[in-house]
């Protein structure tokens, strides 16, 4: 099969039961996107396919051969990555990449103009702390650096 | 060398590792690569006892990419390493739910995975026991509980002072059992090299890891080199060896290739330990100024049928509040559960919830304000040893926290806050976790060029501790801190302790900081500096760090659901070493704190044996959208009795407290009392 990512084509022989967080870490050797629980509920594996965040542990590899796949080897260098360290947005690191994957896809939804459940209705969405926290929410991190990501993400986004 | 260089402890350094860690090249155990590497996957116990008569392997399972499926029957043996938790695969006995039994090998993941689940257990269940009861008959009294600590401690009468006192207080506080869940699973990469063994190793401690494994396998520990350079998260389950560690040295012998184990998210609920339920009964007696003249603290808690652990519930009650009348005590029962092990604060962080939140109920009684009523109850020195404090100012952290948060003025009456659909409360609780040190041992290099390299086996598991040491090091050598390269994370460097019990920067920086003296003072390029005798000279007891949690909450009188609004810790933990990683730490324990309070419940299903909620979906942590306003603050402090640095623990104090600051502040706002943690809506919605 076939699979880009970070714009490099690559063919691969895997199992088709491969997840695409399993064939980055495993078999790409890129191991920026974490395996955190393997069951789409702690965002530490996300990476943006085709521009949008996703878990990667929640998609087979081949069903992606036409899609471009972006982790945070390929985002590199991001504001967001600078930003994360002037907060110290992270402790020990191992959400963080799936972090910035996740903010970096936010951010873009929310220039989108998409809502969240904390947009009020019938409004515009703007990049608030309550706003960036709702948006945030599928990505874990236990050593509670929360309070220095929003700060981070925000700074960012412009605010 | 120069001392014209800026001092740079005391200064927000940011952490050296960070740029590796958010361009993702920071290398975690399951990570490296490794040539030939397999794939393991563990075969868990469908049942809490029993015995383990065959494994049955379908002979079509993935025959292609099957290497082995081990179990007691055909493992290797393997010598006691001094924790049976670590004996896997040598015996047929079943001790809990979860337990591995065995363990499939395979050239891909995806076939091992597939081929667990294939694998068919004989197993004769036996009745088990898995229901924690205060009234079970075979509790009994440990000799002692974690670390060290006596089982019991008695002054005075308190059963005649509680009779005498003109005011009581006698509740029964439960907290459930919680899952310290590090965002990284714990994982293992095991590549024999002839007798040599490495592992890529989550854990927080290397040389311990690489002392035991070496003793499973009758080796000597210089045999097994442990490599931990980053660690997501452990909060102390990753304290000592696990399971994994063992089991793939273990296959990687058999099957004569690397072996890759990484546990599933949902095994870590029942193999790398967990945070004990506790079931309390606290008693305070009191003058009517608020005088405490009697302090009973009482913890029943569980523990499994392989291992005994005691935690350490109600040793804080020890050294907190003067009263002349004092008796703690800890009663365990062995079910048929998984062992529970070290969680942050262990103790502390479950018996502050008893101790805070029954201090709040004697200041309801006596119509005082819980701060006052705290510093009535202020000792001299340690009530129960008599040792003077090497310092303590909590006192100070809770008048501080008052001035900062607003306190003054507060009605002590609860639910007169109302805001629409919200009732709103504000709490408080005091904070308090031993300062320890433990042997370390550094080793300081002068390079030709000018610059230092330093050497320590310790770990970094999200603490900032490569940071602080090189801080520590270049103001010892004066160096500017980028003139110092700090390596950590290895086994085969100098000894150093476990990063835990908050004794990291006080262990690791005293030995580097003796090391840098030293050389100093001799002219040498090199020195090695071990601290154990220094450290075993030091008085143990008096040395605590202190502190004062607040909390703003509002309650939803439709649908019960609570909101933290505002949370605060003041700190006095002696000198913070880097003021940045230290706030991340304490909110971290914070936030940790209010999960304890409001989300986190590991819910055992007494007739299977099994946590039903074991995954991050139905095991809820605090995410960015519980997290609203929170700030941490420290007091100036130097303790100069604790070790070199004047430092105190800061890792594990902000859980300490702050859930009980959140409990109090639901009853301030509600004017209800939940004694079971976590504080649920279903268990409020019938008072709104």
């Amino acid at each position: 099969m076939k699979l880009a990512v970070n714009g490099v084509e690559h063919t691969l022989d895997i199992d088709p039961r491969t997840t695409l967080l399993d064939a980055l870490r495993e078999h790409l050797h890129l191991t920026g996107a974490k395996k955190g629980c393997d069951h789409g509920q702690c965002g530490a594996c996300t990476v943006l396919l085709d521009g949008r965040r996703v878990n990667s542990c929640l998609v087979l590899a081949i069903s992606q051969q036409d899609a471009e796949v972006t982790t945070i080897e390929g985002l590199s260098p991001h504001p967001l990555q600078e930003a994360f360290q002037e907060h110290d947005g992270f402790q020990c690191g191992y959400c963080t990449p799936g972090q910035i994957c996740s903010a970096a896809g936010m951010l873009d939804e929310a220039a989108k103009g998409w809502p969240s459940a904390a947009t009020p209705a019938g409004e515009e969405p703007t990049l608030s702390d309550a706003e960036i926290r709702e948006r945030m929410s599928g990505n874990l991190c236990r050593c509670g650096a929360y309070a220095n990501m929003v700060p981070a993400i925000a700074e960012v986004a412009g605010r | 060398m120069t001392s014209t260089v800026e001092n740079t402890v005391g200064r927000p350094l940011g952490r050296i590792e960070g740029p590796a860690k958010v361009t993702g090249e920071a290398l975690y155990a399951a990570e490296y690569p490794v040539k030939d590497v397999t794939y393991a996957w563990v075969v868990q116990s469908p049942v809490p006892r029993g015995t383990l008569n065959a494994v049955v392997v379908d002979p079509l399972t993935e025959d292609d990419d099957v290497l082995a499926v081990l179990w007691h029957g055909n493992a290797p043996g393997l010598e006691d390493a001094g924790d049976p938790e670590l004996a896997v695969l040598q015996s047929d006995r079943i001790s809990y739910r979860g337990q591995a039994v065995a363990l499939v090998v395979a050239r891909t993941l995806e076939a091992a995975r597939r081929a667990a689940l294939e694998v068919r257990l004989d197993i004769a269940a036996e009745p088990h026991d898995a229901l924690l009861r205060a009234d079970h008959p075979e509790l009994y009294t440990p000799e002692k509980v974690n670390p060290d600590f006596p089982a019991e401690s008695r002054i005075g009468d308190v059963d005649a002072a509680l009779a005498a006192a003109p005011v009581t207080v006698d509740v029964r506080y439960e907290t459930p059992a919680l899952h310290n869940n590090p965002m990284e699973p714990h994982a293992t990469i095991a590549v024999w090299e002839g007798d040599d063994l490495l592992l890529y190793d989550s854990n927080q401690h290397g040389p311990g890891v690489a002392g035991t494994v070496a003793a499973a396998f009758g080796l000597t520990p210089d045999r097994v080199h442990v490599i931990n350079e980053h660690v997501g998260g452990g909060f102390g389950s990753k304290g000592t060896a696990r399971p994994n560690a063992v089991l793939a040295a273990l296959a990687a012998k058999v099957v004569g290739r690397p072996v890759k184990l990484a546990l599933p998210r949902q095994a870590l609920f029942s193999m790398v330990g967990y945070r004990t339920p506790t079931m309390q009964h606290i008693r305070l007696g009191a003058e009517r100024d608020g005088r405490l003249t009697a302090v009973s603290h009482e913890a029943v808690e569980q523990t499994s049928q392989l291992f005994e652990f005691a935690e350490q519930t109600t040793t804080i009650t020890r050294h907190m509040y003067a009263a002349a009348n004092r008796y703690t005590g800890h009663k365990l029962v062995r079910l048929d559960v998984p062992t529970p092990r070290w969680m942050r604060a262990p103790g502390e962080a479950p018996g502050m919830v008893g101790l805070e939140c029954a201090m709040d109920e004697l200041a309801e009684r006596l119509g005082l304000d819980p701060i006052e009523l705290r510093v009535r109850n202020e000792p001299d020195a340690e009530p129960e040893s008599g040792v003077p404090f090497s310092s303590r100012h909590y006192v100070e952290c809770l008048r501080e926290g008052a001035r900062r948060f607003g306190w003054a003025g507060r009605e002590h009456r609860p639910r007169l806050r109302r805001e629409g659909d919200w009732l709103i409360g504000t709490g408080v609780a005091g904070a308090s976790y031993p300062t320890m040190a433990q042997p370390s041992t550094a080793r300081v290099t002068l390079g030709a060029d000018g610059t230092a390299s330093v050497a320590i086996a310790a770990s970094d598991i999200g603490t900032g501790a490569r940071t602080i040491l090189t801080q520590i090091a270049a103001d010892e050598l004066g160096l500017p801190a980028s003139d110092i390269r700090m390596r950590i994370g290895d086994s085969t460097l100098p000894m150093a302790s476990v990063a835990g019990g908050s004794s990291g920067s006080a262990s690791w920086g005293w030995a580097v900081t003796e090391a840098c003296r030293e050389l100093r003072r001799t002219g040498r390029s090199e020195v090695t500096f071990d601290t154990s005798e220094l450290i075993a000279q030091q008085e143990k007891d008096g040395k605590h760090a202190f502190g004062a949690h607040f909390a703003e909450v509002r309650v939803d009188t439709v649908t019960g659901e609570v909101r933290v609004s505002r949370m605060l810790g003041v700190f006095a933990a002696g000198r913070i070493l880097n003021p940045r990683t230290a706030r991340s730490q304490f909110l971290g324990g914070m936030t940790m704190g209010m999960g304890m309070a409001l989300h986190e419940e590991g819910v055992l299903d007494s007739r299977t044996g099994d946590w039903v909620n074991h995954d991050l979906a139905e095991y809820h942590v605090p995410v960015h959208a519980d997290i609203e306003n929170i700030e941490a603050v420290w007091l100036e402090e130097h303790d100069a009795d604790v070790n070199p640095m004047g430092s105190k623990g800061i890792g594990e104090i902000g859980i300490v407290g702050s859930p009980a600051a959140i409990v109090n502040a639901v009853w301030h706002a509600t004017g209800v009392r939940v004694r079971d943690l976590p504080v649920r809506l279903d268990k409020l919605l019938p008072h709104l």
